[in-house]
């Protein structure tokens, strides 16, 4: 549904939730220079939104391809743990260690 | 709230007028050899990190490419439960967390593979699929604390062996009623996915994972209330246990005139109760949108047809068959949980009593032997107890002797010397025990259920004790009834 168009588009809350979503730490100087751009962005969207497009489905990918498969055979490259174990920050056991998790438990 | 779980069989028990609704989300592994969008083996186990790719560790610069064989397999599926097959696309559900290294899992979500099926339980109810669609796997993280306490500092360790396997997401409708429905359509499912060959049904290696979605509701109403999510549920076992805890949960609160709120909940099989889930409200704000690496995928219906032709019969359909011939519903289903439908239906075809060959298949044969046995020797031993050639004892014992040595049971049975008593014989001998019994005979006619069923037992044992165990169990019953019924007139 469209929205009506006196409705701000997109408010400092709706930015400040999307980058705390993204693990973005924004400053209160950050919010109040990205939401008009942003803002500005989805504006375009609402004059899009402005058609009506009953019966037209939607794009999913510019290119009019479907059913790109491979075949379900097995290639290993036989450095690959070693390689990107190297390129952690931390490692123990051959496997990735990092922060606790939230919400996990023993 | 009296009634307990028990690992066989779990009383629905909520307190009166109240219901349970139910919904089910399991996700299965499927057998591929390959990862969803990755070359990498999906196989279980191995040293940590070893069944990786770039694609899999979220690399940067690097794309998916989805596996065929698992849009065959989900597709298999989809057929297996009766669902429509449609063009589909994949899309990216966003969230943070260290077993997910692109930091977005490869889901479906507007527009799913499979939608709107159904699966019948073996016990008759028909439960709607709502979806059944396609995501890859997260990687395995393993907390390891500092002081052995559970949620202190500490760290984790992740091992991406298991990231980007294909899984398949099974959508039920909330339409399952009690923790022993839940069950059974786990089970059912199970079966379904290791016949068509989609997946190994594995729980114990998380191949096979459920997830119940419960709310309770005042019995006759047609609303839907507030329901919780509870994960890690992994065994069968849980699945009722965790169904039952939360919706008693429910049920306290609705009747202190509080309300739960929507939340995932996490079972502890351990401590038998489930638990608030610790993650934050915003942490559920997945942001999905079409993933741009990935194009559609739009199976076209000569292909669809490829794959149904290949279908082998289901559960229900090979319960059915034998139903059509006279076997009753709760013995049908043990014989094809049992892989010996095609053995019973043989011999019924060949003029065995269906309810003695069910009898038979479901309690006196040993599943890896019975491949030996004859469907027309089965077929005969049973046209002779349908005789009365033959107790049900004897004719046990003669089966018995026939899966070991591949002989018909006519031979056996004349080597064992085995006739079935005359009725009037079995009576004068039973009426001979109970002369000789008169005190626990009074007792059997003055006691309640309970010490009845021990005297019963006791009557029979000194029957079969008498009979070298050659007299039909269920005749003696029957004089010892007619009997009781004499004395206490």
């Amino acid at each position: 549904m469209a929205p009506e168009p006196d409705d701000p588009v997109l408010t400092r809350q709706d930015v400040a939730k999307v980058a705390k979503l993204a693990l973005l730490d924004l400053s209160d100087e950050e919010l109040d220079r990205f939401t008009p751009q942003l803002a500005a962005v989805l504006e375009h969207a609402r004059d899009l939104q402005s058609f009506d497009l009953t019966g037209v489905p939607p794009t999913h990918h510019p290119f009019p391809l479907v059913n790109v498969f491979r075949p379900d055979e097995v290639e290993l490259a036989d450095d690959v743990r070693e390689e990107a174990l190297a390129a952690a920050p931390a490692v123990e056991d051959h496997q990735f260690r990092v922060p606790p998790v939230l919400g996990e438990s023993a | 709230m009296t009634a307990t779980a028990t690992p066989d069989t779990i009383d629905a028990g909520l307190p009166a007028g109240w219901e349970m609704v139910i919904g089910l989300e399991v996700h299965a592994e499927l057998a591929t050899a390959t990862k969803m969008f990755s070359p990498a083996p999906n196989r279980f186990g191995g040293d940590p990190n070893t069944n990786v790719h770039p694609v899999c560790l979220g690399l940067p610069g690097t794309l998916p490419v989805v596996n065929g064989k698992a849009i065959e397999l989900a597709i298999r599926i989809g057929l297996a439960l009766n669902c429509t097959v449609q063009r589909c696309v994949f899309a990216r559900k966003n969230y943070f967390y260290p077993d997910m290294p692109k930091d977005y899992q490869i889901s479906q979500y507007e527009e799913a593979l499979n939608v709107d099926g159904h699966l019948e339980l073996p016990s008759g109810p028909v439960i709607g699929i709502e979806r059944a669609h396609l995501e890859e796997d997260t990687g395995k993280s393993t907390h390891m604390g500092v002081s052995g306490r559970i949620h202190d500092a500490g760290y984790s360790l992740v091992d991406y062996n298991r990231a980007g396997v294909p899984l398949i997401e099974i959508v039920s409708r909330p339409d399952l009623r009690t923790p022993d429905q839940a069950r059974e359509y786990v089970d059912e499912l199970r079966s379904i996915l290791v016949t068509i060959g989609a997946s190994d049904g594995k729980m114990e290696e998380g191949s096979l994972r459920v997830d119940a979605n419960v709310s309770v509701r005042p019995v006759g109403a047609t609303e839907l209330r507030t329901r919780c999510e509870i994960k890690n549920v992994n065994s069968l076992r849980s699945v009722g246990r965790a169904i039952l805890y939360e919706a008693r949960r429910h049920v306290t609160l609705y009747e202190a005139g509080e309300r739960p709120i929507q939340e995932t909940r996490h079972w502890d099989e351990e401590a038998g109760r489930t638990r608030a889930g610790r993650s934050k409200e915003e942490a559920e704000d997945y942001r999905y949108f079409p993933d741009p690496d990935l194009v559609p995928v739009d199976p076209s219906p000569e292909w669809i047809d490829e794959i149904r032709a290949t279908l082998p019969p289901l559960p229900s359909q090979r319960r059915h068959a034998l139903m059509d011939r006279g076997a009753p519903a709760a013995g049908a289903a043990i014989a094809v949980s049992r892989d010996l439908d095609g053995l019973a239906l043989a011999a019924i075809e060949a003029g065995a009593d269906a309810e003695r060959v069910i009898t038979h298949v479901a309690n006196n044969l040993a599943v890896d032997r019975a491949e030996s046995l004859s469907p027309a020797h089965f077929a005969d031993l049973i046209r002779m107890e349908s005789a009365g050639e033959l107790t049900a004892t004897q004719a046990k014992q003669v089966l018995a002797d026939m899966v070991a040595t591949g002989r018909p049971p006519g031979d056996i049975a004349a080597e064992k010397g085995f006739q079935a008593m005359d009725s009037s014989e079995l009576e004068t001998l039973v009426n001979g025990i109970i002369d000789a019994n008169l005190d626990e005979w009074g007792r059997f006619c003055a006691g309640d259920d309970k010490a009845r069923g021990k005297l019963q037992g006791f009557f029979t044992g000194q029957v079969m004790k008498a009979t070298k165990g050659q007299a039909d169990g269920k005749a003696v019953n029957a004089l010892l009834m007619a009997r009781l019924a004499r004395d206490t007139a």
